[in-house]
């Protein structure tokens, strides 16, 4: 999410009214709609966590698949709004930044993997930390490869830095 | 009343991850993405000090601030995205350290946040 476009332009004066004004315009949209996306990607997150509760001691299953969808659709999202279309501003931080970040979540997974430490579930704690770096990982570049392949947009995948 | 506390911190939580995320790149001219790599563990820390709290903290606060504003403050999408694109950019080496690095401070984060409020509130 580093590589997004620039939204301090350096050509702006911020001695100028009218162009501070034009900055801060820019910058609040943003703000908004990636606080808007972040919360709704949280209510998903929480929606698919209380559908498929874990029980004591069990696999995080709600977890493991929030963050794999998420993998995978930021996979999809990337080629299709940076190689495929060229998108309005402010899809990538409503649904990339903000949804697909507010749905999928780092924290709950170190969370789970320390509740998981205690004798007896230290395998499936080990299991998970393991299973969601590598499905994760799988599901991101998977993402990329199919809505390349789908779109046929594999021409210049650097063009995506 | 849970969801609406979930929505609410995560409104907070996502635009806290970008500034941050923008601040940090901006001084730091490096292919490795320090950015998420600190919200990340900033909300592993957080999020480890809220369950070290058990009882102490209210549900409604935990849902606040540890499902709703850890968890939209970090992210695994971004995270496995910018290792996908370091292996692209053939940054073998950083993809890799991005993965050992973000999971085993993340893990070392949210047990020592756990550790810190646990023992203290003991």
């Amino acid at each position: 999410m580093s590589s997004d476009a620039e939204l301090v332009d350096p050509d702006v004066d911020l001695r100028v009214p009218a162009q501070r004004r034009e900055l801060f315009a820019s910058h609040g949209a943003v703000l908004i709609v990636i606080s808007l996306g972040g919360g709704l990607g949280a209510l998903a997150r929480y929606g698919l966590a209380r559908a498929l509760p874990t029980p004591s001691g069990g696999f995080p299953w709600n977890t493991f698949l929030t963050n794999v969808i998420g993998c995978f659709l930021i996979g999809v999202l990337m080629v299709l709004i940076t190689e495929v279309w060229s998108a309005h501003r402010l899809v990538r931080p409503f649904l990339g930044v903000g949804f697909l970040g507010g749905f999928t979540t780092f924290s709950t997974y170190a969370s789970d993997f320390r509740t998981l430490l205690r004798p007896g579930t230290v395998g499936v704690a080990f299991a998970y930390l393991a299973g969601t770096v590598l499905a994760a990982l799988a599901a991101v570049l998977v993402g990329v490869w199919l809505t390349r392949t789908v779109t046929g947009a594999a021409r210049n995948p650097e063009r995506a830095s | 009343m849970t969801a609406v506390l979930v929505f609410a911190g995560a409104m907070i939580g996502a635009p806290l991850r970008y500034l941050t995320d923008r601040m940090v790149q901006t001084r730091h001219d490096s292919l490795f993405p320090w950015g998420t790599f600190s919200v990340n563990l900033a909300g592993c820390l957080i999020l480890g000090g809220l369950a070290g709290a058990g009882a102490a903290l209210p549900a409604p606060a935990l849902a606040l601030l540890g499902t709703g504003l850890c968890g939209a403050l970090t992210t695994y999408s971004t995270f496995s995205y910018e290792t996908l694109r370091l292996a692209e950019q053939r940054a073998y080496f950083y993809a890799t350290v991005n993965i050992v690095v973000s999971v085993l401070a993340g893990l070392g984060a949210a047990l020592l946040g756990y550790a810190v409020v646990h023992a203290s509130l003991a």
